[in-house]
């Protein structure tokens, strides 16, 4: 068995003494591991960066095995590890990926979305809206997308204010009635709208995080959210203050 | 059990222990007694967490330390890196490791609280993060600058760059960049 694709690396850990095994969000192949000989090595260890992109040959006597792969760079993501909010940003993406991707499993969509955010990482002042965007279409990807096209109660198209904690539908503000305080608010920034503000964009990663901990985390044997989207958070609200 | 040892694999680890039994007198005897020295004695420095035989290692009860800067460290072995250099004149921090979502390794797991209770503590002018130049030390680094920020220490981190004898062709873009952010006048 052997192919030759693209990939946006995830996590490194050390096998034995010198080889590392890596896995990787591919273009065509999705989350897959493999070993990298030689990956502890003062020539591979940089290269091996989470967020590096990577040119992957794997290959494997056996589609289910391991397999081994060879590396070579094609972009390297350092430059984000003196600003601490991209470091954070890059780190709650690869750990929410880790989290939730099931292995070998192709998901181009969310492979070119995850491409385009990370590049906007650090330079662009509006990577935390793409970043919100991006958590909205990883549950899209994994099944568990919200329904914002119109309100749960009423069917109305305009003046979405909630979404629902429960179904995960929008809610329009006349709809919504005395029960709006047991509602999720719902920024713009969801709907593909809003000014990307800093509030929005947090209030938005509420309501996205709630989903991903009470849909996606018990489909996937009940973990905990990764600790890094937490600390992206808390870093946010902290260059907010 | 010398197979389990980094660096040797079972041929090596045959091949050392025969030499060794060959130079019994010479190389065992001595090389047991050492071993069971260190087994007995070493520990962990309660103040910095470096490895020595006395409740304080050597490095912290010296009084030619400088005391208002502490150099933090990921483990033991970059503190020895950092001793070989002989420019560093104050004292260390050893944190145990770095912060990993991957192996879940929390700021609770490592030195980090103890790190600010001693910077409040001695006075600290200085805090120098020499951590990797890797994400999970990067990532560190920045925590602890955060925590340490409502302190108003200066925070400071090795540079990044060129290394000696490195060629610009041969480094990768990252570096490359990193050594730009940071020229200096000549």
């Amino acid at each position: 068995m052997e192919w030759r694709d693209q990939g946006i690396l995830l996590s490194v850990r050390k096998h034995g003494e010198s080889s590392a095994i890596i896995d990787v969000f591919t273009e065509g192949h999705g989350r897959h591991g493999g070993v990298v000989r030689g990956g502890t090595s003062r020539k591979i260890a940089p290269i091996l960066q989470p967020g590096a992109q990577l040119d992957l040959t794997w290959r494997a006597r056996l589609e289910d095995h391991l397999g081994a792969y060879t590396v070579e760079p094609v972009q390297s993501r350092a430059a984000l590890m003196s600003d601490r909010v991209a470091l954070a940003g890059l780190n709650a993406v690869t750990a929410l990926l880790q989290f939730s991707l099931p292995e070998r499993a192709a998901h181009l969509p969310l492979y070119r979305r995850t491409q385009a955010l990370l590049d906007m990482l650090g330079p662009s002042a509006y990577w935390p809206l793409a970043y919100l965007r991006w958590e909205q279409a990883l549950l899209d990807e994994m099944g568990y997308g919200l329904d914002l096209s119109a309100c749960a109660v009423t069917g109305a198209i305009d003046d979405l204010a909630y979404v629902s904690p429960k179904s995960g539908r929008a809610v329009s503000a006349e709809g919504a009635g005395e029960w709006a305080d047991r509602l999720l608010p719902l920024p713009a920034e969801l709907l593909g709208g809003g000014d990307g503000s800093r509030e929005n964009v947090l209030e938005g990663l509420a309501v996205t995080g709630h989903f991903l901990a009470r849909w996606l985390a018990p489909a996937l044997g009940d973990k905990p959210l990764p600790e890094a989207r937490a600390r992206l958070i808390e870093r946010l609200r902290k260059d907010m203050s | 059990m010398m197979a389990k040892l980094p660096g040797l694999g079972p041929r090596s680890a045959r091949r050392a222990v025969l030499h060794l039994i060959k130079k019994r007198e010479l190389l065992l005897m001595p090389l047991a007694d050492a071993l069971h020295r260190v087994a007995v004695t070493a520990r962990e420095c309660t103040i910095c967490g470096n490895i020595g035989t006395d409740e304080v290692c050597g490095i912290c009860a010296s009084a030619k330390r400088a005391t208002g800067e502490i150099c933090v460290v990921e483990d033991v072995a970059d503190l020895w890196a950092m001793e070989r250099g002989q420019s560093f004149k104050g004292r260390y921090h050893v944190l145990g490791g770095t912060l990993s979502a991957l192996d879940a390794i929390g700021p609770e797991d490592l030195r980090i609280p103890q790190l600010v209770a001693r910077v409040q503590a001695e006075q600290t002018q200085e805090v120098i993060l020499a951590l990797n130049a890797t994400v999970d030390g990067q990532t560190t680094a920045h925590y602890i600058a955060d925590q340490l920020e409502p302190l108003g220490v200066q925070v400071t981190s090795l540079a990044q760059g060129v290394p000696i004898g490195g060629e610009l062709d041969y480094l990768d873009d990252g570096t490359i960049s990193a050594a730009l952010r940071a020229r200096k006048s000549l």
